[in-house]
């Protein structure tokens, strides 16, 4: 039946935090994944990480993209993952990292519970399709 | 999780299932009807609030201040923001969120951004099904919020007890175009960034063409009752109950929040005279009727398209036409009469 028939849409928080203001790279992110078909939703700018969780949670999004080049991510990224733990929500919320992150510290972040992180040179190709692969089933 | 879970949760106040409720509803998952059919039960006290109008009209700013506005009298909001999506890609950028500044961190104000997927009619099942989502969950206010283009849209504010149009300064064009449709659903029209040129003027207009409607025996959803009091000095709404709702006219200023409390008192004042006018239920049925004659439609259109399916899908069918063989009306009959015989069995078994 037509009322039965599921219309499933990945939906993508995409998020600014802490004090940077670089949001290029998250507005060409959020249109490249409007185009490849998500519902995308765009948190603004000096986002704390409790308004972020309060975002993907009630958005319940499949994806979370934080985009951050202020070089505090080992201390923003932990407190979104705890955020998502308190509110059930970080089994199957797939986060991404998109910014600068020095190689030393990824390893941290990975272990944190981040799916994967696009730096400098990754491809919106790349990045979609990672999206598609890996949202998680629900 | 499985339903019922889900829905004690729900009903236990717990975000995520509520999320994880109108997730479904949006992608029509399997089983969200019931899901719904479980919820009804528990809805039918909140109190709900269209605000649409036209692109930058301010829309999510002033509704960013409402919610705040009844989080200081100690009410809990829900707020539905429906964006449209591309028709193309199905993609959808959903961009109002970035004006809920004042409530963010409060997890009592509970946003969600919904998109126009495009299936026509589907948009309002999927408006009025998280509404009661947010209704069961024990939200004191509802807010839905649209862009106002369309009969679509038109559609979703009918789920509100009070619709508001948010009309900005100098849009002496826009206010044409109001009058042919949106004119008609609105309660009270909001005259948004009050601050800027031409907002009395706008004000004035808005005055004539409220005074205009009440003269003309077609007048709005409320029925031909509102002939009476033409002594409108502008906003004096009518509030006595026999006297019909004469949509009020306010002014704000969304951007500094000026404006907001007269607006909800307005509303609230609405809210009164539907309760008082025994229109509150009124609408209540409308909105019941039309929900189980789009869910009829649906299902009858999902029954068709099975049995279409079942006989190899409709290109041969529109081959032939193409051929002159037969023509669409013929193609209708032969298509539904396995279903009128079904029907017509299924009633003499009776």
């Amino acid at each position: 039946m037509s009322t039965e028939q599921e219309q499933r849409t990945i939906r993508c928080l995409v998020a600014k935090v802490g004090l940077d203001g670089h949001d290029r790279g998250a507005h060409v992110i959020a249109r490249a994944f409007r185009d490849a078909g998500f519902e995308v939703i765009y948190s603004g700018l000096h986002k704390s990480p409790d308004d972020i969780v309060q975002a993907a949670v009630q958005e319940d999004v499949d994806v979370l993209g934080i985009s951050i080049l202020s070089g505090a991510h080992d201390t923003l990224v932990p407190k979104i993952m705890d955020g998502l733990d308190e509110y059930d929500a970080l089994e199957d919320t797939l986060v991404i990292i998109g910014g600068i992150i020095p190689d030393d510290d990824r390893e941290e972040l990975y272990e944190a519970g981040v799916a994967n992180i696009f730096g400098p040179g990754s491809t919106m190709e790349e990045t979609i399709e990672f999206v598609r692969e890996n949202a998680p089933e629900r | 999780m499985s339903e019922d879970t889900l829905v004690d949760e729900l009903l236990a106040g717990k975000h995520r299932a509520l999320a994880r409720v109108i997730t479904k509803i949006e992608n029509r998952s399997p089983g969200y009807r019931d899901l719904v059919s479980q919820l009804h039960e528990h809805t039918g006290n909140a109190e709900v609030i269209g605000i649409t109008g036209s692109p930058g009209a301010g829309k999510s700013t002033l509704v960013d201040k409402m919610a705040s506005t009844y989080r200081d009298r100690g009410e809990t909001v829900g707020v539905i923001a429906i964006d449209p999506s591309s028709p193309f890609t199905g993609g959808a950028v959903l961009g109002d969120r970035i004006r809920m500044a004042s409530n963010v961190g409060d997890m009592d104000v509970f946003f969600r951004s919904m998109s126009a997927r495009g299936s026509l009619g589907g948009l309002s099942t999927a408006t009025t099904d998280a509404v009661k989502a947010l209704d069961a969950f024990g939200k004191d206010k509802i807010i839905v919020e649209t862009v106002g283009a369309g009969q679509n849209e038109i559609e979703i504010v009918k789920t509100a007890d009070t619709v508001s149009v948010l009309v900005p300064p100098g849009s002496g064009d826009d206010i044409q175009m109001l009058k042919a449709g949106i004119l008609e659903i609105a309660d009270i029209f909001v005259v948004n960034k009050a601050d800027m040129d031409g907002a009395d003027r706008t004000v004035m207009e808005l005055q004539e063409m409220v005074g205009m409607r009440d003269a003309s025996p077609m007048a709005g959803h409320h029925g031909a009752d509102t002939l009476a009091d033409t002594d409108d000095a502008g906003g004096d709404e009518g509030t006595d109950a026999d006297e019909g709702w004469q949509p009020a006219i306010v002014e704000t200023i969304a951007k500094t929040g000026e404006g907001v409390e007269g607006f909800l008192g307005t509303i609230d004042e609405h809210v009164t005279w539907l309760s008082e006018s025994g229109e509150l239920e009124a609408q209540a049925r409308q909105r019941y009727e039309a929900e189980i004659k789009t869910l009829l439609r649906e299902d009858t259109a999902g029954l068709l398209q099975e049995e279409l399916t079942a006989r190899g899908g409709l290109e041969a069918y529109i081959d032939r036409v193409l051929r002159r063989e037969t023509d669409p009306y013929a193609v209708a009959d032969e298509l539904m009469a396995p279903l009128e015989d079904c029907v017509a069995g299924a009633r003499d078994g009776r």
